[in-house]
């Protein structure tokens, strides 16, 4: 059985980091940020609210704020720094044509949350995006840019697969 | 503090039994407590993660007993989608509703019966529904209907270190439904919740409420009316009848007032929300 004290072994976006000096319940999100350099994953509410900590676990979007660092060593875990080698640099592209990047503190988290969503529905309708980004706050943009964008990568990404 | 990761269900039993440890399920509740501080994990306490055990994570469906049996660690994302949209339709719909893509990503169904929140939106629909919960602790392995289990907020009957395997329940031929009231669509917790169930087999109707007293609650005397009033054979039943199990559904809630709702107005959520489902189970079966 694994069994992780204060060190363990996190696979960042391929590459394996092996982070030291963990605190109790210390999570995933701290661990990127203060220990990986990958200030890429912002913390805003720290309760699940905001979504600008989403990381996918596994393929699965997740917020990393709720997730314990250490419970997730071994499984694979991609960032936003991870999304656009991972060739999704499209959708970062959609967001800037679009204007859906005004302060920019939600758009890590976003972009993970629609590159997830797009995994699993490569033609979503307006409410789908909607749905699949729910968890995701702004404050700037009013959301419609941001559907905008994701439905643009969408249609791009149909024509040029 | 040492976070063991048991990767099979022998082994997870090995290392809860042996550690009186803190079970970390999806952390949809338990880390919000540890970033906000409410709760701390002093050094010496061990974490016991849920997340690698693959027996918590089956689930299965045997078509003969009707009786569907699913993992304790199966996320409100599995539970929206194909089987269980089809299987246990009022579950996926309450699934549909908890938190955003990423909470139902993380959060599970065992995670939602051991926190035992009066807003836990997936117990109304397991009460209708009549679930039973398998555990596993140190004393074996045990079997106790849903009802029993829950016995306050956030209080449960479950030993220190007794993990929830997995909730069974049958899901048969008939009609079943969640609906709930909070202040927008996404991300929000609870403010009054209504399962209903129309067994057509057992010809019985179960109507379960949820964030309107201290556990969800069974709405007995509305579910007994409702079980003799509603025509099994056609499949309907009067306006009236619907309005009268509204208001007993309603007069059987015991809200109270808190920083998200009144107690009135949760009482006129359940009317409304009764009313809403038994006019939807009624069109069809």
């Amino acid at each position: 059985m694994k069994r992780v004290e204060t060190e363990c072994t996190l696979t960042v976006n391929g590459v394996d980091h092996a982070v030291s000096g963990l605190h109790p319940g210390e999570s995933l999100l701290d661990t990127l940020r203060e220990r990986c350099g990958l200030r890429g994953s912002k913390g805003a509410c720290e309760e699940g609210e905001c979504g600008s900590c989403t990381v996918l676990v596994d393929g699965e979007a997740v917020c990393s704020c709720l997730t314990m660092a250490a419970a997730v060593s071994g499984r694979s875990i991609v960032t936003v720094e991870g999304i656009g080698e991972a060739g999704a640099a499209d959708l970062q592209d959609a967001f800037l044509r679009a204007g859906a990047v005004q302060c920019g503190f939600c758009t890590p988290g976003l972009i993970v949350a629609a590159d997830a969503l797009l995994t699993r529905n490569s033609s979503p309708s307006v409410d789908e995006v909607r749905e699949g980004l729910a968890g995701n706050l702004c404050r700037c943009t009013g959301y419609g840019r941001i559907v905008e964008a994701v439905l643009d990568t969408a249609s791009q990404r149909r024509e040029q697969p | 503090m040492p976070v063991l990761i048991p990767e099979n269900l022998a082994e997870l039993r090995e290392a809860a039994c042996s550690h009186d440890p803190v079970l970390l399920a999806g952390g949809t509740d338990l880390m919000v407590a540890l970033n906000h501080r409410s709760q701390r994990i002093e050094s010496d306490l061990t974490v016991v993660s849920l997340a690698q055990v693959p027996e918590l994570r089956s689930w299965s469906h045997d078509p003969t007993s009707g009786e569907l049996t699913i993992g304790s660690g199966i996320t409100w994302s599995q539970l929206e989608r194909a089987p269980f949209d089809a299987l246990a339709p009022a579950l996926a719909q309450a699934a549909r509703t908890v938190g955003s893509p990423q909470i139902r990503n993380a959060g599970t169904i065992g995670g939602n019966i051991a926190t035992a929140s009066p807003a836990g939106d997936g117990l109304p629909v397991l009460l209708a529904l009549d679930a039973t919960v398998d555990s596993v602790g140190s004393d074996g392995e045990r079997s106790t209907p849903l009802s029993e289990l829950l016995t306050g907020t956030k209080r449960t009957s479950l030993a220190p270190g007794e993990v929830i395997v997995a909730v069974r329940f049958k899901v048969d031929d008939g009609w079943q439904g969640y609906a709930k009231i909070g202040v927008r669509n996404a991300m929000v917790i609870s403010v009054a919740g209504v399962a209903l169930v129309l067994d057509g087999t057992a010809r019985r109707a179960r109507i379960a409420l949820g964030s309107v007293g201290p556990t969800v609650l069974l709405a007995g005397e509305a579910s007994a009316f409702l079980t003799s009033e509603f025509d099994w054979d056609a499949w309907t039943c009067s306006e009236a009848t619907i309005a009268t199990v509204a208001e007993m559904a309603a007069e059987e809630s015991r809200p109270i007032d808190d920083h998200r709702s009144t107690a009135e107005y949760r009482r006129h959520g359940v009317r409304v929300l009764t009313s809403r489902l038994l006019k939807r189970g009624r069109e069809r079966r």
